[in-house]
């Protein structure tokens, strides 16, 4: 086989999947109007696939603070954190990160993927073991693969296994990350927090805790799954996106270890990558104060969230265990995923299309994710659609 | 509780019966990728099940190196000797 052979494989298997013509993957949105609202070739959309969670890119404070960066500070920064990329923004948000999660440190990276590959590659390494939910997302699996540790998987979410997989280990828990979720995002369902805290207590590991898509979901003050259930102060890192309820794109670690500013010194995709742009730690700046906030738009997205998942559920989708902002809907193969993705398409519903082998235990996903923008009217409108949907999908 | 290479294959054999019809011959040489058809997903819970079995865990960087049903044996073979 050539090199380029491989990507022909990849070629036969889309064709053999998807349609010609139908851009599932990449679709091109050819003007937004708002946070839910945008065009996809002629027609008027709502967008039901966006991780917008608090509706914040287009918030009057993050637009203004972004217009003031670029005419104070240019375009980019053109070099990275290590060199000349660090302005008084980066170290600000990070002071500002660092004091909302009350912890002693913080790291901003150019992009949420990249604060997981740093942090994780930064943290383990050759000799030692990351232990990871199954259902971990790619910047996790990735972040494992460039450290040089061992992975092992548990089960998702099953505390029975990951007590097992640590039993095993011996000593070498000891020097074992553990990595979960706050909200997974395939199913949309909660990591145990509380029992895998005792769990790497009882066996002196470290524990990670990715929040990209429980920042500003969950928590009083919106820090995440953490905060949630009072456990802040028992996690030792937590990693994050800017490209969900911040509405921007970045990502952050924040921890109480002193040796987390060590990784500025060692971790490779904090060194070589262009740090983020001043428009975009600006917006950032700005969204976290509404994050912080937020109480209302937290409401609203979990009454927004709760109402879709409740009449998903009475008209018999099969969805993840639990109500959240991401609603998954379970389809036995891709043939029912597409047509439900193309019906949504064609009522001028944009949703998510996840396929084997992205999609858990050889299922397809209709992935919804929900705003606290969304108004009652769109929400309706939603269920509407999913009840006309049905008969056709499974007939 | 198998803890020998033939031992090993022999329980192997079994798991991977899932992924042949009834008449096909499971050998050592057997390419698990491109003979049984088990895509990376399916290999990762096939290990979960094999993890189980032998009450062992093998890391995900091992599994690059396997190719056949006896690469995979062999890996199982050494982590149980690793351990015992």
């Amino acid at each position: 086989m050539s090199l380029l052979n491989k990507l022909d494989t990849v070629a036969a298997a889309r064709k053999a999947l998807l349609p010609e013509g139908i851009e599932v993957f990449g679709t091109p949105i050819e003007e937004v109007y708002s946070s839910t609202e945008a065009k996809i070739g002629s027609h008027r959309i709502l967008f039901l696939g966006t991780n917008n969670y608090l509706g914040l890119t287009f918030a009057p404070e993050c637009l203004q603070a972004a217009h003031a960066a670029i005419d104070s500070e240019g375009t980019g920064t053109t070099g990275s954190r290590m060199a000349n990329g660090s302005y008084g923004g980066h170290r600000a948000l990070e002071r500002e990160l660092a004091d909302f999660y009350h912890c002693q440190s913080c790291i901003v990276f150019t992009t949420g993927y990249q604060a997981n590959l740093a942090t994780i590659s930064g943290l383990a390494g050759a000799g030692d073991v990351v232990l990871i939910d199954g259902d971990s997302h790619a910047s996790i699996y990735d972040g494992c693969r460039l450290s040089g540790a061992e992975i092992i998987r548990f089960r998702h979410n099953d505390m029975t296994d990951l007590d097992k997989r640590l039993r095993r280990l011996g000593e070498r828990s000891r020097s074992t990350l553990i990595i979960a979720e706050g909200i997974y995002s395939m199913l949309g369902d909660q990591a145990p927090l509380a029992d895998i805290v005792r769990l790497k207590n009882s066996y002196n590991s470290i524990l990670l805790l990715d929040e990209a898509h429980s920042l500003g979901v969950l928590g009083p003050t919106g820090q995440g799954l953490a905060e949630e259930t009072g456990l802040s102060d028992k996690v030792d890192f937590i990693t994050g996106t800017f490209s969900k309820s911040l509405g921007g794109i970045g990502g952050y670690c924040v921890s109480n270890h002193p040796q987390l500013d060590q990784l500025r010194y060692v971790s490779r995709p904090y060194i070589f990558t262009a740090s983020p742009t001043p428009a975009t730690i600006a917006s950032t700046r700005a969204a976290l104060k509404l994050l912080h906030d937020g109480i209302e738009l937290r409401q609203q997205l979990w009454k927004n969230a709760r109402q879709l998942y409740s009449r998903l559920r009475e008209l018999g989708y099969q969805l993840g265990p639990e109500p959240s902002p991401v609603i998954a809907n379970i389809l036995d193969t891709p043939q029912q995923a597409l047509a439900l993705w193309k019906g949504l398409l064609e009522r001028k519903i944009y949703v998510n299309l996840i396929l084997p082998p992205a999609a858990p235990d050889g299922k397809s996903l209709v992935r919804c994710s929900v705003s606290a923008v969304h108004t009652s009217e769109q929400m309706n409108y939603v269920g509407q659609s999913f009840a006309e949907l049905r008969d056709i999908i499974f007939q | 509780m198998a803890s020998n290479y033939p031992d090993i294959l022999q329980k192997l054999y079994h798991h991977l019966k899932q992924f042949t019809g009834p008449d096909v011959e499971i050998t050592p040489q057997t390419d698990l990728i491109n003979q049984l058809a088990i895509d990376s997903v399916k290999l990762l819970n096939l290990i979960m099940e094999i993890e189980d079995e032998f009450d062992i865990s093998i890391p995900i960087n091992a599994l690059a190196d396997v190719q056949t049903v006896h690469e995979l044996a062999n890996l199982i073979h050494q982590i149980k000797s690793a351990k015992q």
